[in-house]
């Protein structure tokens, strides 16, 4: 069994109560933490290498440090539970079992940062959550782990939980401070960064919530254990939500040094392909990232193994390779139809797409309509060297992440699975019938010498 | 020590010049002035927190500065991005910003109805311009063009949300030149709408002020409604007392009739000073105004085409330079196209006008 830090207890009886969470050894990085100096706490993140969860994997204690700390300005703590991208589900089962791992964590991270009022941001549609939520934070408050003067030390902390309304683009994190500032959700332009105005004006931290639930172990273990967990630049646990043809869907805790090919084949993860099925291909990181066909996916383009990791995810660049992303982890069986699936992508980033950007507002909603004509069997040849024009010209050219996000999964699918697109065209009766199958794409690769 | 502003070296397209720090690279290009300046649809000097949005004023940044040579990787919104000490940029000089902008252009004319016919805007139009200078003849959408329920925003403003680009400048003007915003974007991404979210007119003082922002044709002035084309007025900078605002402004007359009032505009076509709703709908008499002389139009092409002035006209006739031979009609264009239909009111159609949209409306008038 792989060493589990966030999702351990996460199935003991009762363990969203605090009494069972406390008794299981809960808020003791809230005590360790509230003895040290804030910046030694930032420093104990820094070592553990940790890097953030919600997507971009950016260096968690690196990204703290960057807070500007200007006198008599309130700082903030944001956590980003908006969680809505097409395949990744971890945070909700983090929260709705483990709550109070979140709210020990966002206790910890307000102390290293000095944010007295923290927000957590949640998907409007976890409505269910927040009760569990609101209830632990309750629950914290009276026993001491939150409110005014937090075991006696003087640190003063609230957690308020705010609920989104349906937006996508509010997780992105200055779409989000606008959303909670009480305004439309429409990122904004970059700089200035939250680090040094943020919500109302105001240096801010966002994290995703497996971050800052992260930070709990790293208190109890000590940030240099913590980094001892997984291989190289990807330290600790990875929660992964895995669906799509698999025999076991769900939410994974991994050490991030096992192979792709474990991860689906083992019965402790995925438990295979369902129905005796082959694997044709796999979204790895949540539905921004590129698709891989089966063999690039297992092995990289250098014939190397594939592990679950940062770096081993994106070994090969955009060409061969993909990302770690959200962990949100799509399997597709050799039934699967690439052109279907790519078009239920681009539906959801038009439909997404806060609209402030010309090539984003206007390019998503093209790239889906081409993708509908291919799929109703009406496309021609020209469509998709369009579709790849067109997704070329939104990539880089939008103000957030958004834009490429709703590129980089077209640009995959045409580029691994051209044979697939341009089969459609070429057999229009046909794939309004019948579905191109697995071809080649889980075939080993051919490796020049 | 004196207060003075620390200047910095930027070099665009090759052409250097030192600003005051804290100046964008889009400032900076219209500093230097002429080709190397970035085409900026969103972007206005007045209006705080504008730009960003529309990207067609991306440009390369292949030097970061002095202190950090490092390129930046991605192109970057001119209007938005602030210059830093030998900081080098690519404009016109760059293939990666001619052929990005030339795909924003794509997007913006994407569902544009292109209805340049009817839309009083044509002649002073950013987007007319901007395709003109960036775009391509043909068009690789074949898709119905978005349409939109319509909103009634009042006696003065004509809203065609068809043409609207989403540039955001009529929302940051009412919200910086207004008490209270009764407009703003509605929903999301490729349907996102300028709109009152329960009908309502737009009546504040100083609203017709979007009009003067609004880079297209998507809010224009009622009182001026197909009173007449852009470029067959003339336009003439004329002032008066004015209890609420400047009352400096341009009257835009045909013979001795003033048929429309806006603010002066800058080279940028940017607004000088704003100017009430009093001056521009209800002061339509010379009699209203003083009158200063005829308005310098610069940059906008096609309204200065109108004006032939210091125009050579040619002595030589087209009989002459034809060997006797008169101009010869190849064919009665009305007999080989719908859309050419004289007997159609092109005002009464609705969406983009197609041929089919032609025939319907033939047939039912
Ligand atoms: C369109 C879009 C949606 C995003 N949605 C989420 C989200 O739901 N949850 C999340 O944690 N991060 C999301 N992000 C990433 C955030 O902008 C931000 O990088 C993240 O919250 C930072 O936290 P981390 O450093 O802990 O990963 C999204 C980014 C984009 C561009
Ligand atoms: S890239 Fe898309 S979602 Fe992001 S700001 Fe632009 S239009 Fe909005
Ligand atoms: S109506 Fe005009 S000013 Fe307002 S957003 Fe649209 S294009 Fe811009
Ligand atoms: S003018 Fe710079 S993005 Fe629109």
């Amino acid at each position: 069994m792989a060493k589990k830090l966030l999702l351990e207890k996460a199935h003991v009886e009762g363990i969203r109560y605090f009494d069972v969470y406390r008794r299981e050894g809960g808020y003791q990085a809230v005590e360790k933490a509230l003895k040290m100096a804030p910046n030694d706490v930032v420093e104990e993140v820094k070592k553990s290498g940790l890097r953030g969860r919600g997507g971009a994997g950016f260096a968690t204690g690196l990204k703290w440090s960057f807070l500007a700390k200007p006198e008599g300005v309130p700082r903030y703590l944001v956590c980003n539970a908006d969680e809505s991208e097409p395949g990744t589900f971890k945070d909700r089962y983090l929260m709705e079992f483990i709550p109070h791992l979140l709210i020990e964590g966002l206790v910890v991270a307000s102390y290293a940062l000095g944010s007295n009022r923290t927000y957590i941001y949640i998907r409007g549609e976890y409505a269910w959550i927040v009760a569990i939520l609101e209830q632990a934070i309750a629950e914290a408050k009276q026993n001491g782990f939150l409110g005014k003067n937090i075991l006696g030390t003087g640190f003063d902390c609230e957690i308020y939980v705010q609920r989104g309304a349906g937006a996508y683009i509010c997780g992105e994190e200055t779409a989000l401070i606008e959303s909670l500032e009480g305004k439309r959700g429409n990122p904004r332009i970059k700089p200035p960064f939250p680090a040094i105005k943020g919500l109302w004006g105001c240096p801010t931290v966002v994290n995703n919530v497996e971050t800052l639930a992260a930070v709990v172990p790293i208190m109890n273990l000590g940030g240099e254990e913590y980094a001892k967990i997984g291989v190289g630049r990807s330290t600790g646990t990875k929660l992964i939500s895995a669906c799509g043809n698999i025999n076991k869907p769900g939410v994974y805790e991994i050490d991030m040094t096992i192979s792709v090919e474990e991860f689906i084949y083992s019965d402790e993860y995925c438990g295979g392909i369902a129905n005796g099925k082959r694997l044709k291909a796999c979204i790895p990181g949540g539905s921004s990232v590129p698709i891989l066909p089966a063999n690039l996916l297992l092995k990289t383009a250098k014939g190397e193994t594939r592990y679950m990791n940062y770096e081993s995810l994106s070994d090969g660049g955009f060409a061969t390779g993909s990302m770690m992303g959200s962990g949100g982890f799509i399997v597709l069986d050799e039934d699967q139809c690439v052109v279907r699936h790519t078009l239920t992508l681009a539906r959801f980033y038009r439909h997404e797409s806060c609209g402030q950007c010309s090539p984003c507002r206007e390019g998503t909603g093209w790239m889906e309509k081409i993708l509908q004509k291919i799929e109703n069997g009406d496309g021609v040849k020209t469509d998709i060297d369009l579709l790849w024009d067109i997704q070329r010209k939104i990539e880089g050219n939008t103000i957030c992440p958004l834009g490429d996000a709703a590129a980089w999964p077209v640009a995959a699918a045409i580029r691994h699975f051209r044979d697939e697109f341009e089969w459609h065209v070429n057999n229009r009766e046909l794939c309004r019938k019948q579905n191109y199958g697995l071809a080649h794409y889980a075939d080993e690769i051919h490796v020049p010498a | 020590m004196s207060e003075e502003v620390k200047k910095i070296k930027v070099t665009i397209d090759n052409i250097s010049v030192e600003v005051p720090a804290g100046t964008t690279i889009l400032q900076a290009a219209r500093m230097i002035g002429g080709d190397v300046v970035p085409p900026a649809m969103c972007y206005y000097t007045k209006l705080e927190g504008s730009g960003g949005k529309c990207r067609t004023c991306l440009v390369e940044v292949s030097k970061g500065s002095e202190a950090d040579p490092r390129p930046m990787p991605k192109l970057v919104a001119s209007c938005r991005t602030g210059v830093m000490d030998g900081m080098e940029v690519k404009n016109i000089t760059s293939p990666r910003v001619t052929d990005a902008r030339n795909g924003v252009v794509e997007f913006l004319l994407l569902n544009h109805p292109l209805d340049c016919p009817v839309c009083d805007q044509a002649g002073e139009c950013h987007l007319q311009d901007l395709g003109y200078e960036h775009g391509k003849a043909g068009t690789r959408y074949e898709f119905k063009r978005r349409t939109f329920d319509k909103h009634d925003l009042g006696p003065y403003i004509q809203l065609h949300m068809t043409r609207c680009i989403l540039c955001y400048r009529c929302v940051f003007t009412a919200d910086q030149l207004t008490e209270k915003r009764v407009h703003g974007v509605l929903s999301r991404g490729d349907h996102a709408e300028i709109a009152t979210y329960i009908e309502k007119s737009l009546d504040n003082n100083f609203i017709g002020n979007v009009i003067d922002v609004c880079p297209v044709g998507a809010l224009t002035d009622k009182t001026f409604r197909f009173k007449n084309r852009v470029w067959f007025t003339k336009p003439v900078t004329a002032h008066r007392e004015c209890k609420c605002c400047s009352g400096k402004v341009t009257l835009w007359q045909r013979g001795e009739e003033v048929l429309r009032v806006t603010a002066r505009k800058d080279q940028w076509g940017e607004v000088e000073e704003w100017i009430c709703n009093e001056c521009r709908f209800e002061k339509k008499k010379t009699s209203d105004w003083v009158i200063e002389g005829p308005a310098h139009v610069n940059r906008h092409s096609v309204i200065s085409q109108g004006h032939y002035e210091k125009v050579v006209k040619p002595t030589e006739t087209f009989k002459a330079v034809h060997d006797g031979r008169d101009p010869q009609l190849l064919m009665d264009i009305h007999s080989v196209s719908e859309v050419n239909d004289p007997n159609v009111d092109l005002s009464a159609i609705a969406g983009p006008a197609t041929g089919e949209v032609f025939k319907l409306t033939k047939k039912s008038s």
